[in-house]
């Protein structure tokens, strides 16, 4: 048949504008048929120019910028350029305020994974289960608006430490938050992770092998599912994360399922991380002596790294001997991640296009920066 | 109350042939209104569908609804659709205009065509057609060709996706459906819709067919494009699928015909396997729209808790599933009728 019939492949563009992208991602898919041939993503549409900015602002008014890098996820960017930016400044961070931001940054790495969750069941059509997952996400929000005074993107992290102390009132809401995690997991794992058709179309798809993964530059959760066990918060500790006592998760097989299991697993683990830093948390500043005016000697540079929802986000600064940058560079897991799907969606059916996009869990604000 | 509206048809052919017209006349004008009657009854569904489907789904998601507009929101819908009426009416350039014109108007005329056969209480079918089930199979399965006009018309890459999923999926799915019905048929004997709901005054099909109110079940969903296995319009991967180039009342159209498909499908499930519109107490017409829209409830608590099946697991779980398992039950009924007629039942 194929011999008489002339086909020939078709390009269909999945975005700049489309339901299931995460935001301003052109995918262009090459079909043949239902089957995919080629995958060519095109990114730049949400491009803030995020890097250039910074060099226009002072070390201190960029941190709304970092804020606004992976909104999921809002005190993990915050804290890694927070931390870069003492680096380069050479402050030290009092005690509590440390334990402040491994709560926070744990919190904002639950409301990312519980995000990755439920949108990846509305990329599956189960509508429901993002409703489930927002209204569990919406008391981590109410936890930040708390502490902020903002909810989604609280600009919660200074130089040097925090803005403002944990409230009386968050405590008893972080711990019953703490306590109802287990349940939220069951929850999930009944209404969307144990349904037979997401099984289906996440178990054997989109496999990434781990020597492209790494290959690739592919980190975090994404890296994790392909078994490879690396984690920067065990692997090159920064903050006191060598303080807790806490499991990598790390799945084997590098589909779509095994990248929402460590998903899962993660959410777990950084509930017994916040426990354990609330135990330990001592009295104490919030934020130590920083200069009024944050200047740095020229052509000191640093790189700083954190492990954030999406895998390692790294900063470059360069200082030039004002109170600017002048050169800083965001080194975004979401962009390096979103360059295997090609690799991982080839040969698949077009609806696999859309899992693969949904678990390799992409922000497109801080990828397009 | 049983006979409310037979009475009333009863009156007004009567007071028709008063005022002089000859029975032929008096009959075409009664026939009229009882289409008319359908139309009011389909509208007034979807209506009601609508803001079902959106209460039902706000509950299942902790959500509120709609809730602004009349006591718990119902006039919503009523709304909603003056604004579609008075949205602008898009035909993109380079459609096939004339096609593109009459698919959504194909779709509904198929969905109202249904109607014709289903005995909505005692005596109350507009055609007491011998061959209802055949008719009802046959006239549904027309829908697949209005998808695909619209899917083919709209010279658009995901209508035209959309369309050819929907056909292979109807094309499937037909097979298992007309299948499971073959059961009740053989116990009947009947392809006439009102004697299969006499046939089960003593008890309901869904006791002896359950395997294939299962299959129906699952073929229908597929059927009338709803979750999960809402292919031809698949907003995750097709934007929206064969309506992507629709705007306005066209592409409401399509909406209340879908609504009105499912209405008619559960309409049929409550006659087949239910008992169609016997129940104690309260009148036939009752009892069948409270089967039908309990039908409806389940087939609404489906789409909002699954997930949609990717499109090559849909075709194999007809082909290697639902197939096979009504041919069994085909086998096993017929099977089963012979041993009751050799035990003298």
């Amino acid at each position: 048949m194929s011999g008489l019939l002339k086909t020939e492949p078709y390009i269909i563009n999945i975005g700049p504008q489309h339901p299931s992208t995460h935001g301003g991602m052109h995918v262009e898919a090459v079909m043949d048929g239902e089957e995919i041939v080629d995958v060519i993503v095109h990114l730049g549409y949400v491009h803030r120019s995020v890097e250039k900015i910074a060099e226009s602002r002072t070390y201190t008014q960029f941190i709304p910028y970092a804020a606004r890098l992976d909104y999921m996820a809002t005190n993990l960017p915050a804290w890694g350029y927070a931390a870069a930016a003492e680096k380069l400044l050479g402050l030290t961070v009092p005690e509590r305020a440390q334990y402040i931001r491994v709560i926070m940054g744990e919190l904002s790495r639950i409301a990312s994974h519980m995000m990755f969750v439920g949108s990846l069941a509305i990329d599956l059509a189960a509508t429901t289960g993002l409703l489930y997952c927002l209204r569990d996400r919406e008391r981590i929000m109410d936890m930040f608006e708390m502490t902020s005074g903002q909810r989604l993107l609280a600009s919660y992290m200074r130089i040097g430490g925090v803005s403002h102390d944990l409230p009386e009132e968050f405590f008893p809401a972080i711990n019953s938050f703490l306590a109802d995690v287990p349940r939220m997991l069951e929850e999930y794992n009944g209404l969307i992770i144990g349904n037979e058709i997401l099984q289906a179309r996440c178990n054997g798809i989109g496999i990434l092998p781990a020597e492209t993964a790494i290959a690739y530059g592919v980190t975090g959760p994404n890296l994790r599912a392909s078994g490879v066990d690396y984690d920067l918060r065990r692997d090159d500790p920064y903050g006191f994360y060598d303080r807790f006592d806490f499991k990598v998760a790390v799945a084997q097989k590098g589909d779509c399922m095994a990248r929402l299991m460590v998903r899962l697993e993660e959410i777990e683990q950084s509930a017994r991380i916040i426990s354990q830093a609330l135990e330990q948390m001592p009295e104490g500043d919030i934020i130590g002596k920083v200069p009024k005016v944050l200047k740095a000697e020229k052509d000191r540079e640093v790189y700083h790294r954190i492990e954030s929802a999406k895998g390692e986000l790294g900063y470059y600064l360069l200082a030039d001997g004002t109170d600017k940058p002048a050169r800083l560079h965001v080194r975004a897991p979401s962009f390096v991640n979103l360059m295997v799907l090609p690799i991982i969606s080839r040969g698949g059916k077009l609806q696999d296009i859309i899992t693969n996009i949904a678990t390799l869990d992409p922000v497109l604000g801080e990828s397009d920066r | 109350m049983e006979n409310l509206i037979i009475n009333l048809a009863r009156t007004l052919s009567g007071w028709l042939q008063q005022i002089g017209l000859s029975p032929f006349w008096a009959d075409l004008v009664l026939l009229i209104m009882q289409w008319l009657a359908i139309i009011l009854i389909i509208t007034l569904n979807v209506l009601i569908l609508i803001w079902l489907e959106r209460k039902v789904s706000g509950f299942m998601q902790e959500r509120l609804g709609p809730n602004r507009l009349g006591p718990f929101g119902c006039f919503q819908t009523i709304a909603d659709t003056l604004k579609l009426l008075t949205k602008e009416d898009i035909i993109p350039s380079q459609t096939d205009k004339l096609i593109f014109k009459t698919a959504p108007m194909f779709f509904i005329i198929i969905s109202v065509l249904l109607y014709a056969v289903i005995p909505m209480g005692k005596d109350m079918a507009v055609v007491d057609l011998n061959v209802g089930l055949f008719y009802f199979i046959s006239i549904g399965s027309l829908t697949t060709i209005a998808i695909l006009m619209a899917g083919w018309a709209s010279n658009n890459k995901w209508s035209l996706l959309g369309a050819i999923r929907s056909v292979a999926q109807m094309i499937s799915y037909e097979i298992p459906l007309a299948f499971s019905l073959l059961g009740v048929v053989m116990i009947t004997g009947s392809l006439n819709l009102s004697a299969i709901v006499a046939a089960q005054s003593n008890i309901w099909f869904i006791v002896l067919q359950p395997v294939a109110f299962v299959t129906y079940f699952i073929a229908a969903t597929a059927e009338l494009n709803r979750g999960p296995f809402d292919m031809p319009e698949a907003e995750q991967e097709l934007t929206a699928g064969a309506y992507t180039e629709y705007t306005g009342m066209r592409w409401a159209l399509f909406f209340l015909a879908e609504y009105t498909n499912l209405v008619a499908v559960s309409a049929l499930a409550a006659t087949l396997f239910f008992g169609g519109w016997q129940g104690p107490f309260l009148p036939s017409w009752i009892w069948i729209i409270v089967k039908t829209y309990l039908i409806m409830l389940v087939f609404m608590w489906l789409k909002w808790t699954f997930p949609r099946i990717r499109m090559d697991h849909l075709m194999s779980f007809s082909w290697k599933v639902l197939i096979p398992v009504s041919l069994i039950n085909i086998v096993v009924t017929g099977v089963g009728i012979e041993i009751f007629k050799g035990m003298g039942w």
